[in-house]
């Protein structure tokens, strides 16, 4: 979640906390995530408003921290092999599978448009 | 109408002031720049000089597959052919739990390789995820360098043969951007009859190095020329086996038009290329295709096409997602990347085998193309020409070195031989060096036979076609055979050519009186007399004496 309001964060650039529809679609999209109530997009205003809280911070001249390993040494493995040869293992993961292939739908189930998702929501058990 | 047209042109004029102080406008002036109104009918004004016609404008990018014995991330093997699915680690399949294990091997490969393109190695590199949803990427995701790459600005300087008879060298280079590593994804076979798709996730992780070439090239021939000579290099350095058409090196063109001087116009991504004849094939069309399109008023789509060998066109591709937001993320499992200058520069008790040391792999660097054509020219005295065809060649440079350790005669008398008559013929019938049925000892024969003046030049070549056709009798078998040989006998010489002279007194008489361009006619009487197997300079000689 804390990843999500960052993320909103770069993306909306500083500019005044207008949350239009076309972003919150997109939104949904890319998360998975139905917030399109008015609770829901206060919620996000809000959380917008408390990742702001950053730019109180003074960064001038300094190195951005982009991970918690930054006094580790990224360890080189050597270039053999000693993974792999577990396809039997792999395939029972799927729920179909032909002659060692996993089955898929061909090509990416694009997500229904946003009123048919909210009246797929309205008649859902949630 | 007329005042909306003033107000495009003036835009038109402002645009490269605008796109300095705005630059994420570019892309909306971009579109305004190329495509025209659609009430404009009226035809470019006949006063623009021939610099305003439209141009291709070329860029490469290129996934060369690391020639490493396991993945980038995983220690699943890498191999060619397999058992689907039998080449996967949890970490390839994205099982939760798993993280990822950089391979030395990889580091290195992209160090060499970007060395060999001149590239500044960046001591300090970072992994990013680049997320998209689709079924060959399990995790949702690609390990990549989108912030900082291993190598940045780097040269490719290569040749081709170009000019009104494609018979002089141009030389040209191309910027290289950055190379950066990154996962391969997984191979999807679609099944249209029912509607699934089979996954194959044995290419999922193996390390690729992604080159971005700047858009400087302006065909499909300056790009298969740059291509080749990446090819070469690669796999010089062996980071890249570099075999298109098993997917070993993958090139998608960029392709836009534009006049020049003017900003660039929109482009397409050309996808589907699987050897250097179609890249070439696929950019020409795609800049035609373009240029039709801006000249008839239409505009050009930003989207991505396929090349259809088949037809020779490139066609929309069907998965058109809309615009992609990769939403850029630091890996936050891998620290940064550290590559080391020199022995030197190592921080103290370091295991060796944790350090990458740029130096050493630079002392490590085999002899690359340039190099090699370059020492080609020193050694044997050839022309820069001749060394590059040599070069460009799988295995012509081995069999002319050869074929120059058995002969006698002088490296610039060979290499026509080897780069005219063997090529040529093996060019015609599409075959490569390592079938020729000639080999580098039995043309050493022929040469020997005609450096000795048994058999005449014309002779040679007769010689050399039958002894491609047999596929295995030797030169001397078939001047025996045919009875080729050269006539040196000079009583017998001396008789036909008096027998010339005798019945061509016009002729004699001409050359007698200073025409001496006769005397050719007369030396080819001869030569027909004995079917072309008269030694031509005993002829010459002779003939000369009897028209004093």
């Amino acid at each position: 979640e804390w990843l999500l309001v960052v993320w909103l964060k770069i993306y909306t650039e500083n500019k005044p906390h207008l949350i239009i529809s076309n972003l919150v679609d997109k939104l949904e999209r890319l998360a998975l995530v139905d917030f399109r109530t008015k609770q829901g997009l206060e919620c996000l205003e809000k959380a917008i408003r408390f990742a702001d809280q950053l730019h109180v911070v003074d960064t001038t001249g300094i190195e951005p921290m982009d991970s918690v390993l930054e006094d580790r040494a990224l360890y080189l493995r050597e270039d053999t092999a000693v993974d792999g040869g577990c396809a039997e293992e792999l395939l029972k993961l799927s729920r179909k599978t032909v002659e060692e292939y996993f089955v898929v739908p061909p090509g990416n189930i694009p997500l229904p448009k946003k009123e048919e998702r909210s009246s797929m929501l309205k008649h859902s058990e949630l | 109408m007329a005042a909306s047209r003033v107000t495009a042109n003036e835009i038109f004029l402002n645009i490269k002031e605008i796109s300095t102080r705005y630059p994420k406008a570019l892309c909306l002036f971009r579109q305004i720049s190329t495509s025209r109104p659609h009430y404009d009918k009226q035809p470019e004004p006949r006063t623009k000089s021939a610099s305003q016609q439209l141009v291709g404008v070329v860029g490469l990018e290129v996934h060369a597959q690391i020639n490493s014995n396991t993945k980038l991330f995983s220690g699943s093997p890498v191999r060619f052919s397999a058992p689907p699915n039998s080449l996967v680690s949890f970490f390839d399949a994205s099982l939760p739990g798993t993280l990822p294990m950089l391979n030395r091997r990889c580091v290195e490969a992209a160090v060499m390789t970007g060395l060999a393109l001149n590239c500044t190695i960046n001591k300090k590199s970072y992994f990013d995820r680049k997320h998209y949803f689709y079924a060959d990427l399990p995790a949702g995701y690609q390990i990549t360098q989108q912030r900082k790459p291993i190598a940045v600005d780097g040269v490719l300087t290569y040749s081709y043969f170009g000019g009104k008879k494609r018979s002089q060298m141009i030389r040209k280079s191309v910027q290289i951007k950055q190379i950066q590593l990154e996962q391969d994804s997984g191979k999807s076979l679609h099944d249209d009859d029912r509607s699934q798709t089979l996954i194959d996730l044995n290419r999922a992780g193996v390390g690729l190095m992604e080159l971005v070439m700047e858009p400087e090239m302006k065909s499909g021939e300056e790009a298969a020329a740059a291509v080749r000579e990446l090819q070469l290099i690669l796999q010089a350095l062996g980071t890249c086996q570099g075999n298109m058409s098993e997917g070993q090196l993958r090139v998608d063109a960029n392709v836009s038009v534009h006049r020049p001087g003017e900003p660039l116009g929109i482009r397409t991504e050309v996808k589907n290329i699987n050897s250097i004849r179609y890249l070439a094939r696929a950019i020409d069309y795609e800049i035609q295709r373009q240029i039709d399109a801006v000249q008839s008023g239409r505009a050009v789509q930003n989207e991505t096409r396929a090349y259809d060998s088949k037809s020779g066109e490139t066609v929309p591709m069907r998965e058109k997602e809309g615009l992609q937001d990769y939403r850029f993320m630091p890996e936050p499992n891998l620290p940064a990347l550290i590559v080391y200058e020199d022995n030197a520069s190592l921080p103290t008790g370091i295991d060796p085998s944790q350090a990458v040391v740029v130096q050493k792999i630079k002392d490590r660097l085999p002899e690359l193309p340039g190099v090699k054509r370059d020492r080609l020219v020193q050694t044997y005295g050839i022309l820069p020409e001749h060394s590059f065809t040599l070069v460009n060649e799988d295995g012509l440079m081995e069999y002319f070195e050869t074929l120059m350790k058995t002969t006698q005669r002088e490296p610039r008398k060979v290499i026509g031989w080897v780069t005219n008559e063997l090529l040529g013929h093996l060019k015609q019938r599409d075959m490569s060096v390592s079938q020729s049925p000639i080999s580098p000892a039995h043309l050493a024969e022929l040469l020997k036979l005609q450096e000795t003046g048994r058999i005449s030049s014309s002779a040679a070549k007769q010689v050399f076609q039958e002894m491609w056709r047999s596929g295995g009798k030797t030169a001397c078998q078939i001047v025996q055979e045919q009875e080729l040989g050269l006539v040196h006998d000079s009583a017998q010489l001396h008789s036909i050519c008096q027998k010339v002279v005798d019945s061509h007194p016009d002729e004699v008489h001409a050359v007698r009186n200073g025409n001496k361009k006769v005397l050719n006619k007369l030396i080819g009487l001869v030569q027909k007399e004995t079917k072309g197997r008269a030694d031509p300079v005993l002829v010459k000689e002779i003939l000369q004496q009897m028209t004093q």
